[in-house]
């Protein structure tokens, strides 16, 4: 089933900044996030990447600059969906979680529990949902929080380090969750420090460094070919300070 | 050495002047359990969830509170409800209403102030979800304040707890009058220096057994959120 579309998107940085306290993670940055697609965000920490992210779902607004949803400013996220590196679990059980999802994001209650169901099952945890949400292991909660973030039916989804401090068959497990996502036309926005899951997973590329978009572009030719320096250095391994 | 005995002998044989004052102690004690619970859970989550220049200074105090000397209190309220008090007028004084504001009042800040931390330390982990699922403040409230059902239990059961065991506020405002407003804690204070001893003793071990109920029950129902993932 192919997503509707949604006026959320594009999603537009004009010349946007953030700062805390006088030191700027995010620096004069012209970005528009649209089409269709993976797009992994690539960087040092402290590049920028999970703020990039919680700008584009509007958690946080800019110190300078605009950012826009579908040309609007201030856009309640009806069809955005963040999965956090270190998702909080509701203390209820997994359906419930999701069932708080589908409410807050408006599905009436009949339908709720039919939704829950197929969730579930799309993220592979179907038996799991009379569990303690809090009770489950790092990647079922992945997942149960993933599931919650599509109970929203997103037109855009966010991810940030989605599989840091997971195992590697709990790693495959979620990336194929978001191949079938992007698969069905969700408009997939992810960042990650691994490169090989960049490479399996990236339509496209940015490389953030010091809060600017060092290189943009296709995954092919960037890991083929990339253009700037910066790129050059960080797939050789060196270190971008 | 007959004390214990005298006592086990009266508790056991359900003395109905003894068992008046435990049911008086513990209307008055739930009664001030809810009043402070229906004050001090929502200025326990205004106060977790806003902020506001002196906010630090209020969070000091009202965590202050929790120790109030319940003497203070009870003389508080006494010159409140005195006859030539502000509240003179309505005739409190003396009367197990009376003793219900003075134990509101002690147990409202201990239940507002762990309120307080129980929603603002839930508020800190679940505030990037709720905004990114779009949950307005009021959904908000109520689901901090669910989540964190077993810790607030646990909160009015202390409040219970200091309620039950207090003295010094509710002979101040009670007036310790037999059959009306005598409750356990004061009655065991009148007959130990009467030398009623075995009335005392019995009276003391109705009480012991109420507090490590409630314990129990403060236990149990932080096992019961441990197991259900919700504490």
């Amino acid at each position: 089933m192919m997503r509707a579309p949604s006026d959320e998107l594009p999603i537009r940085f004009e010349n946007v900044s953030f700062a805390v306290r006088d030191v700027r993670a995010i620096a004069d940055l012209e970005w528009a996030i649209g089409g269709t697609g993976t797009t992994v965000l690539l960087g040092p920490n402290g590049a920028g990447k999970t703020t990039l992210l919680r700008l584009a779902m509007g958690l946080i607004r800019p110190t300078s600059g605009r950012v826009s949803w579908g040309g609007r400013e201030n856009v309640p996220p009806t069809r955005r969906a963040f999965l956090f590196q270190r998702p909080a679990m509701l203390r209820r059980s997994a359906a419930g979680n999701i069932h708080y999802a589908l409410a807050a994001a408006g599905l009436p209650r009949a339908e709720r529990n039919t939704r829950a169901t197929t969730l579930l099952t799309q993220v592979g945890l179907e038996g799991f949902g009379e569990r303690p949400a809090r009770q489950l292991s790092g990647g079922e909660q992945q997942r149960l929080a993933l599931a919650r973030a599509l109970a929203r039916d997103p037109a855009v989804l966010f991810l940030d380090e989605p599989t840091a401090s997971l195992d590697p068959a709990s790693t495959k497990s979620i990336e194929d969750i978001i191949r079938g996502i992007a698969a069905r036309g969700v408009r997939v926005v992810m960042s990650t420090h691994d490169l090989g899951q960049a490479r399996r997973l990236a339509d496209d590329i940015v490389l953030m460094h010091r809060g600017r978009t060092a290189e943009t572009g296709k995954a092919g030719t960037f890991f083929d070919a990339p253009s700037t320096l910066e790129a050059r250095r960080f797939l050789n391994g060196d270190l971008l300070i | 050495m007959l004390e214990p005995a005298s006592a086990l002998q009266l508790v056991l044989s359900g003395d109905p002047g003894l068992f008046a004052i435990v049911r008086l102690s513990l209307l008055v004690s739930l009664s001030a359990v809810l009043c402070a619970a229906l004050i001090g859970v929502p200025a326990g989550a205004a106060l977790a969830l806003t902020r506001f220049p002196g906010r630090d200074a209020v969070v000091v105090i009202l965590n202050a509170m929790m120790g109030l000397p319940p003497v203070v209190v009870g003389l508080a309220i006494y010159l409140l409800l005195s006859r030539s008090g502000p509240l003179g007028s309505f005739g409190l004084l003396f009367t197990p209403q009376a003793m219900i504001i003075a134990q509101t009042l002690l147990v409202a800040p201990i239940i507002a102030a762990l309120a307080r931390q129980t929603i603002e330390d839930l508020s800190a982990e679940y505030r990037d979800e709720l905004t990114a699922m779009d949950v307005g403040p009021f959904a908000k409230v109520a689901t901090l304040i669910w989540d964190g059902r077993f810790s607030l239990i646990t909160a009015l059961l202390a409040g219970f707890g200091r309620a039950a065991a207090e003295v010094g506020a509710v002979i101040i405002v009670g007036g310790n009058i037999e059959g009306f407003t005598r409750t356990m804690t004061t009655a065991i204070a009148l007959e130990t220096s009467k030398g009623d001893l075995p009335m005392a003793i019995g009276l003391g071990v109705i009480l012991m057994g109420i507090v490590i109920l409630v314990n129990a029950l403060a236990w149990a129902t932080r096992r019961t959120g441990e197991r259900y993932g919700a504490a």
